[in-house]
């Protein structure tokens, strides 16, 4: 969740408009959480969950065991992995990025889980979904620990896009 | 400033700007991140306001009540069975004329138990006499509730306000928020009535037939000036800050013949299946109610009318839809879904009018295929 607001946090210092939501159900740390997002150059009035994504972003690979990730995935839409290595995604372009060996590097570690949401910002960045500059702007708006800033940074380094 | 919140963030954000005196709340999802950050707010010291965390919303009403007839401004937040509970002192709140305003989370009631989007909650409240908005976006829920304040304590009216917007679709959506600064928009709070120690007077008291009818028709009269309190309020708004609000929010409706209607989220999301239904050829518009009461005139003569009501009126029917009928003449097709957070795309939005039915009532997703 933090990460679809920082998401959409960065968008909008893009000068977009962005909204952000969960699905709720449980929402616990551990659970499967669902949260979408929404970037556009008009104002959003659409308020019903995202049926068919453009951007299929995955924290958790274990999730997959459970949930089909890529129901409804449009056509040419892209995956983004939390992972040393792409996997297969069913033909969908699939970038990965090791955001838990980052944040473990960094020392971005939280009641002992590695902190993803700040990291996956730079990702998105090099992915050209948002700048790097209005990703790092987001994160100094939420968190003032410079190590999610160089987490970042890693991210966009480290990702081959 | 350009942010990102959610709706429970900008009502606390607003009622921290109006700076209440009195802000008595108990927490209920998917509220309690309202009166969260205000307590929050109360604790750094940003609000200074007294904050009286209460056993019940029952007493949660019943505080602001006291604090309220002593004349200075008060707030609080609930949503659903906490709206219910606090039944009896919302009634009060009105019929001692006190202008407290509060934010509702609008969602179903149980059981079957469910946390969801819904307006029966606020629905049931219609005959209290409070006056009642519904909000479409994070941004529009700040505003409301600024301007709720104001248009509570006019002279005119001296009547509680509730600000009511979706639950977990507004209350937990992040969106664009631009705040502003509130300077003299809000006047200094005077309560006519207020209890003054030397001037002592009698607060509720037994009242007989005679002065109860005179009371109740002064809320009335006040209801009724309170249609031009609000629009002289929202217009001073527009002025000051930019963003211009009317009762109802038509949209492309000049040439429409037909329109679709409904409340908050849904009339948000109605706008994108009016653009739908323009590309296809059709006539569309649609018209978002912000004010359920006092119940705005809708300009409907000549028109096809499709009526989403995310509420149910047991043994009656969907309950705007049968007030156009009664106010307006309408004949509409009244649809009934989104209770319990059902989910209504834009999609659906355009199906119900592509095959409206005038005059009749069907429940989505019940006659069709649960």
């Amino acid at each position: 969740m933090t990460a679809a607001r920082l998401l959409a946090l960065a968008a909008i210092r893009d000068g977009k408009y962005a909204v952000a939501f969960p699905f709720y159900g449980a929402e616990r740390r551990g659970a499967p959480v669902v949260s979408y997002v929404r970037i556009d150059d008009q104002p959003i009035k659409v308020y019903s969950q995202i049926r068919n994504p453009d951007l299929i972003l995955v924290l958790d690979p274990s999730v997959m065991d459970v949930v089909d990730v890529l129901h409804g995935m449009k056509q040419g839409g892209r995956v983004l992995l939390n992972g040393p290595e792409p996997r297969d995604m069913k033909g969908f372009p699939t970038l990965a990025v090791d955001l838990t060996g980052i944040a473990l590097r960094e020392r971005l570690v939280v009641a002992g889980s590695p902190i993803l949401n700040t990291p996956v910002l730079g990702a998105l960045a090099k992915m050209g979904i948002i700048t790097l500059d209005s990703a790092k702007a987001a994160i100094r708006e939420m968190f003032s620990d410079e190590r999610n800033i160089t987490a970042a940074d890693a991210a966009y380094k480290e990702l081959n896009a | 400033m350009l942010t990102v919140a959610t709706g429970n963030k900008a009502v606390a954000s607003a009622v921290k700007q109006a700076c209440p005196s009195v802000v008595a709340a108990y927490p209920i999802t998917p509220q309690t991140e309202i009166v969260e950050q205000i307590a929050e707010f109360v604790t750094s010291g940003e609000l200074k306001s007294q904050y009286i965390p209460v056993e019940s919303e029952h007493s949660a009403m019943a505080a602001c009540i006291g604090a309220s007839i002593t004349g200075v401004r008060t707030f609080t937040a609930t949503s659903s069975h906490g709206l219910a509970y606090m039944h009896e002192m919302v009634n009060w709140a009105a019929g001692a004329r006190l202008p407290i305003v509060m934010a509702n989370v609008n969602r179903a009631l149980g059981p079957g138990w469910n946390i969801w989007a819904e307006h029966t909650d606020a629905f049931q409240e219609r005959d209290t006499g409070w006056l009642q908005v519904y909000v479409g976006s994070v941004q529009e829920a700040y505003d409301a509730t600024l301007m709720a304040f104001r248009i509570a304590e006019h002279e005119s009216v001296l009547l509680p306000v509730m600000v009511n917007m979706d639950g977990f679709l507004l209350s937990h959506s992040m969106q664009p928020l631009q705040s502003v600064e509130v300077g003299d928009f809000i006047p200094p709070i005077h309560l006519p009535h207020a209890i003054d120690t030397a001037h002592p007077a009698g607060y509720g008291t037994l009242t007989g037939p005679d002065d109860y009818f005179r009371l109740r028709w002064d809320i009335e009269r006040s209801m009724r000036d309170s249609v031009a309190v609000i629009r002289e309020t929202q217009d001073d708004f527009a002025k000051k800050f930019g963003r211009k609000y009317d009762l109802v929010e038509e949209y492309r409706c000049e040439d429409a013949d037909v329109v679709v209607i409904a409340l908050g989220t849904l009339g948000k999301e109605a706008e994108v299946a009016v653009d739908l239904l323009r590309k296809e050829g059709h006539r569309a518009g649609s018209m978002r109610i912000r004010w359920l009461r006092p119940f705005p005139h809708l300009d409907l003569s000549g028109r096809d009318v499709v009526v989403i009501d995310r509420d149910y009126s047991f043994g009656f029917g969907g309950v705007i839809a049968r007030s156009l009928a009664a106010n307006e003449r309408a004949t509409p097709f009244s649809v009934i879904a989104g209770l319990g957070g059902q989910e209504v795309t834009y999609d659906d939005i355009a199906g119900f009018v592509r095959d409206r039915k005038p005059g009749e009532e069907m429940w989505f997703g019940v006659n069709g295929n649960v």
